[in-house]
């Protein structure tokens, strides 16, 4: 443990990272007190104003305080990217395991059915689900954990397949111990780096799906404030207001850069053929 | 090789079953009859059509039978009509044949989706080679860094801005549709000249993610050939660093990257739900996304079974271009 | 744009695009109207060019007798014509009738063809063709929403071939305007088939200015010019009616030369168009539209059954400061359910000034008070909470209910916003009454009479009075208002409707937004009137010199 810090916090770029992911969880945990004006008090007198002292990143066309709507947004891209990544992460480790532990029919019936979720483009996938159940926060955080399971899948298979096999689980299987037993206590445990790693990137991606269904108008729903939704304010005020779609833009993409130095970083210290190596 | 191609082909089977399955699933994801969710939502409707829909689905028959018949029909790409009032074959409004081809809205999407994945190929695998072979040189850093930003942009802002700039700031692109409104009295090459700027935007965007990709695959891909045994042979033997590379450690490191990239082509479509919108394509993402705002179901359904056979074929090729370039299953 | 005018056609506007366009204006209006002045320097007027209009809606049928939304209208409008017509000064004119008589009882009204008007497939337009057109509408099996005023015709007779006369049954006061819509349809085309099924909704022959060339689905309408057309062959040669969803995308068509004219949004009026290149090349018309916005209350619903939760709510509200923030000051605060301007408006009804202390009082008074301390007021352990309905795309209404809902909030009410897909919204919940309370608008024409709106007799399933509103004292003016012809005595009759409606408040009324098209400074000819600007729309032209597009393609 100690090694993989020190070679996590010797990488620099996934420290950055680190320190911006806690800066957002700050953030979206304190945001009634950051903003400085209530996301959604509407001024008649201050529409579509540039950044000034006063709004420092703008207004928008009802005159809200894009800096207050953006830190409340950071809150809704953290939820939905945290709870659809634990959806996703959850269906990931049963099926993995199940079909890593079991081999045989049982893992290529759900190998099968990663290969088929995989080869529907999962932005049409989700458009289409959302299509017959309609938008809201909750069916969006589900909807993008039930479609992007699949790569969780393929490495806990993968980490049981090699696990299976040693000596420590043979061992166990010997003394008696069942199988949930020993997929929970004994293989589980050992296999939850790389998934570690990959939820720490899914947030990133589930935070950059969140965004374009808002962008759509198919995810998170006005009034609440998303960086999505700021984006297409921004869009359609395209040619007078500028600052509506460079900050929320801007936002998102940092946002997402953190997680992935992050996870990027994780892989590196965690990663024993690099140490090794020595890079 | 005859024999791999076929049994490739014929697992694909399974997989497309399956998603004919799981659009099936989705049609009766809502409680009650799938056409009462259909009819009730939707106005346009009549008695008639009504009775048509729970005829077309077979709705007093077991689940099964259903699925048969619904099957049955897709196979033959009977799609069912649309709701919207034109209550024209959803098929139809997809691949239109009364339009010339550049303008059906398959063929606007898959020729999209090709170009971008021509770009991505030809400019990410220079890049990731030239970053191998110079490993921390300027060029590598800089590829690094722009990959992370390649990966983390909202291709939608990304969109945004490239309007901002060129289409309304310097004005040198046009920023929506597929032809521009004088495009009937252009001549050939002016017809031409006129796609191609439109179209410049779009490509830009949708390969831009890919590019950043697919350049980093590349580089690791061809690092780790390089350390391999063979190519200190190779180069043991005196042949030339150009020779290594080129000839041995590219041929290797491409098998990964078209994997990779077979694999990407869900993603690509996917993207055109948003490129298109953005840029007012008529593609089959625009008409997806409208179809979805007007709940209208049956189109949903085709187009979202033709995606994924279009991705199936997408890993088909990507199988086939495997097959090429790697000596090992060609000699089989 | 819409050429024909709906005298009596009451429409549910969706979007703010397809609202915006061609509307009538009323009173002395195109007052504010900002155009560049005309100069007789401008050139000859001269055949020739294209004009491509910007729509966010598409046209769903072409027939105009079937279509209920704006945007079939315009195109259909263009297509075909309808007996009489609003000349610009509101007065009733001929179109395709020359004239007509009307007995002093105003039961019978005798129209007098238009000689030699063609089909433009050469066939001669009869009054055939009008009885077959009429026995379509009043057809049960035809699905329409215009019916209502055909049925209170008694009898319907061809007197010869250019002849034709109604007999009513009551006095009905809107009698003439009604035959405004286009209710012809070609007898030698359609007689015997189902209209609903055939291919001429997408592909109709009509005798308008304009011959419908093609349709490409999600894209463009296409009409080119009636060269026989019997008030002279219109001088533009074609018009396109360009379909984009977005009006950020139209507008930068706009500017980009793909577009020609367009409704713009308020921000679009006010902040986007001053510039050089827009005072250059483009002539921008504001005018006020005869329709409004409001928020309706279902009133089953046991929050808003009582009047003081209602008349608490308009105090909560600011209609100013909505008119500032969602229209930037292009429109006025309505009061009632009739524009300014017009001779049946009340201009000294009872209006609703922001008083959120007021408001609260009043909530108290109907037993709505913030007992257990959590912002909201409550009654029997209830909070009230609702949610307020309206249409996806369009930015005013959105924008409007956001602000009700922070205003309300301040009050201690709980408000959420949900945007429907517009055909679910008005078939699913509209229609089917499953709503508390809504946001949407009315496009009326010149006549008073709301009968289909406020009548409890009109309460039923796809019925107009959605809200369930019903008194008995509207019911019986409702009645006196269309069965007399005096002016007077009707203007009695809507001036008293409009203080029990403003007292009662089954709607708030919100506001009466102006309509602000901007047209291509190419296109000459056009003058601002009470009835709007495409009302000469065959009259306007391109000099020569300036035209741009050439019709190579046939």
């Amino acid at each position: 443990m100690n090694i993989f810090w020190k070679r996590f916090k010797q990488n620099r770029l996934a420290t950055a990272g680190g320190v911006m992911v806690l800066l957002l969880f700050i953030v979206a945990a304190f945001a009634p007190l950051i903003s400085p004006f209530d996301p959604n008090e509407i001024d008649r007198n201050s529409i579509l104003e540039p950044p000034s002292e006063v709004h420092i990143l703008g207004t928008d066309d009802l005159g809200r305080d894009v800096f207050s709507r953006m830190i409340f947004g950071s809150w809704i891209s953290l939820a939905v990217g945290f709870v659809a990544v634990g959806i996703a992460t959850f269906i990931g480790i049963i099926f993995g395991a199940l079909s890593g532990y079991y081999g045989g029919w049982t893992d290529r019936i759900i190998m099968r059915f990663v290969d088929i979720m995989l080869s529907i483009p999962t932005l049409f996938l989700i458009l289409a689900v959302i299509a017959f159940i309609g938008p809201s926060i909750w069916n969006i955080m589900i909807i993008i954990g039930l479609t992007s399971w699949m790569g969780v899948a393929r490495l806990v298979r993968a980490e049981f397949l090699s696990l299976k096999e040693r000596e420590f689980i043979l061992a166990a299987k010997a003394m008696g111990a069942g199988d949930m037993r020993i997929i929970f206590s004994h293989i589980m445990p050992n296999s939850m780096s790389p998934v570690f790693i990959s939820a720490v990137l899914g947030v990133a991606a589930a935070i950059l799906l969140e965004s374009a269904l808002s962008f759509l108008g198919l995810g998170i729903q006005p009034p609440t404030p998303s960086w999505g939704n700021i984006l297409t304010l921004g869009k359609d005020n395209i040619e007078i207001a500028w600052w509506l779609s460079v900050f929320p833009g801007l936002a998102i993409l940092f946002t997402v850069l953190a997680y992935n130095l992050v996870g990027e970083g994780l892989r590196d210290a965690l990663d024993p053929r690099l140490w090794q190596r020595g890079r | 090789m005859l024999t791999y191609l076929v049994k490739r082909i014929l697992g694909m089977i399974p997989t497309l079953l399956g998603i004919t399955l799981l659009s099936f699933f989705i049609i009766h994801l809502a409680p009650g009859k799938p056409t009462d969710v259909m009819t009730e939502m939707n106005p346009k409707i009549t008695p008639e059509a009504r009775e048509k829909l729970e005829k077309y689905y077979g709705l007093d028959k077991p689940i099964y039978v259903q699925y048969g018949m619904w099957l049955k029909r897709i196979v033959k790409m009977d799609f069912g009509e649309s709701f919207s009032t034109d209550r024209r074959p959803v098929i139809e409004k997809i691949w239109d044949t009364k339009q010339k081809l550049i303008d059906r809205r398959l063929f606007i999407t898959f020729f999209i989706n090709l170009l971008s994945m021509f770009f991505i190929f030809i400019i990410a695998i220079p890049i990731g080679i030239f970053s191998a072979t110079h490993q921390h040189s300027m060029f590598d850093n800089i590829s690094t860094v722009f990959w992370f930003i390649g990966f983390a942009m909202p291709s939608f802002w990304f969109a945004l801005l490239l309007m901002m700039f060129f289409g309304i700031y310097l004005d040198w692109l046009p920023i929506s549709g597929f032809k521009s409104m004088n495009y009937e009295s252009l001549t050939l090459p002016g017809q031409i000249w006129d796609r191609t700027r439109h179209l410049i935007l779009p490509v830009f965007v949708s390969s831009f993610g890919g590019v950043a990709g697919y350049s980093r695959y590349m580089r690791s891909s061809m690092l780790e050939v390089i350390r391999q045994d063979y190519i200190t042979t190779a180069r043991a033997k005196g042949l030339s660093e150009r020779t290594v590379i080129y000839k041995h450690a590219l041929r290797n490191s491409l098998l990964t990257i078209i994997t990779l990239l077979g694999l990407s082509v869900p993603g690509l479509i996917g993207g055109s739900v948003i490129f298109e919108n953005i840029f007012s394509i008529p593609g089959m993402g625009q008409l997806f996304y409208m179809s979805v705002m007007t709940r209208d179901y049956p189109l949903v359904l085709c187009i979202l079974t033709i995606t994924a056979i279009l991705t199936l074929v997408g890993n088909l090729m990507a199988d086939i271009g495997y097959m090429f370039a790697d000596p090992r299953i060609r000699a089989k | 744009m819409k050429r024909v005018i709906f005298l009596l056609l009451i429409v549910i506007i969706g979007f703010i695009g397809a609202g915006c366009k061609g509307k009538a204006g009323q009173g002395p209006a195109a007052k504010g109207a900002v155009t560049t002045e005309l100069e007789s320097s401008d050139g000859e007027p001269a055949y020739g060019d294209a004009l491509i209009e910007g729509s966010i809606g598409e046209p769903s049928i072409l027939i105009p007798m079937l279509a209920s939304d704006s945007a079939s209208h315009s195109v259909a409008g263009q297509v075909f014509n309808g007996l009489v017509k609003y000349d610009t000064d509101l007065s009733i004119t001929g179109d395709l009738a020359e004239s007509w008589d009307i007995s002093p009882d105003g039961l019978i009204i005798t129209f007098h063809l238009r000689k030699g008007v063609k089909w433009t497939d050469g066939i001669e337009f009869t009054a055939d063709d009008l009885m077959f057109g009429y026995k379509t509408i009043i057809d049960e099996k035809t699905p329409t929403p215009n019916k209502e005023d055909y049925l209170q015709v008694k009898k319907a007779e061809v007197l010869d071939k250019y002849t034709f006369r109604v007999t009513y049954e009551k006095p009905f006061a809107p009698a003439l305007a009604s035959w405004g819509n286009a209710v012809v349809l070609p007898k030698h085309l359609l007689e015997g088939k189902d209209i609903t099924k055939i291919d001429f909704a997408r592909n109709p022959i009509g005798m308008g200015p304009y011959i419908f060339k093609r349709w490409t689905s999600g894209q463009e309408v296409v009409l080119d010019s009636n060269k026989d057309y019997f008030e002279g062959r219109p001088y533009i040669d074609r018009y396109v009616y360009k379909i984009i969803p977005d009006s950020a995308t139209m507008f930068l068509g706009l500017q980009a030369g793909d577009v020609d004219m367009m409704g713009l949004t308020p921000i679009q009026y006010t902040k986007q168009t001053n510039t050089k290149f827009f005072k250059e090349n483009f002539q921008k018309f504001r005018y006020p539209m005869p329709s409004y916005t409001y928020m309706g209350f279902n009133l089953k619903h046991p929050f808003f059954k009582d009047k003081r939760v209602r008349q608490a709510i308009a105090h909560a509200i600011d209609k100013n400061e909505i008119v500032d923030v969602v229209l930037f000051g292009l429109g006025s605060s309505a009061t009632g359910p009739y524009v300014p301007n017009t001779w049946y408006y009340n201009p000294d009804v009872k209006d609703y000034e922001h008083n959120p202390a007021l408001a609260k009082e009043l909530l108290k008074e109907a037993g709505w008070e913030d007992t257990d301390g959590d912002g909201l007021v409550d009654k029997e352990g209830q909070p009230f909470e609702f949610t307020i309905l309206t249409n996806m795309g369009n930015s005013l209404r959105n924008n409007t209910a956001t602000i009700i809902q922070w205003r309300l909030a301040k009050i201690g009410i709980k408000v959420q916003i949900r945007l429907l897909e517009w055909s679910t919204f008005i078939n699913e919940f509209i229609d089917k009454r499953r709503f508390q309370a809504v946001i949407l608008g009315w496009s009326l024409g010149f006549e008073p009479d709301q009968y289909d709106i406020w009548h409890s007799g009109k309460t039923g399933e796809k019925e107009l009075n959605f809200v369930s509103y019903n008194n008995a004292e509207v019911d019986s003016l409702l009645e006196a208002g269309r069965r007399t012809f005096n002016m007077a005595e009707r203007k009695k009759a809507y001036y008293r409707i409009q203080e029990i409606l403003a007292d009662e408040l089954p709607y708030i009324f919100l506001y009466v937004p102006n309509a602000t098209p901007i047209v291509h400074s190419r296109f000459k000819g056009i003058k601002p009137t009470p009835i709007g600007i495409s009302y000469n729309f065959h009259k306007w032209y391109v000099p020569k010199k300036m035209q741009r597009h050439s019709m190579m393609e046939q």
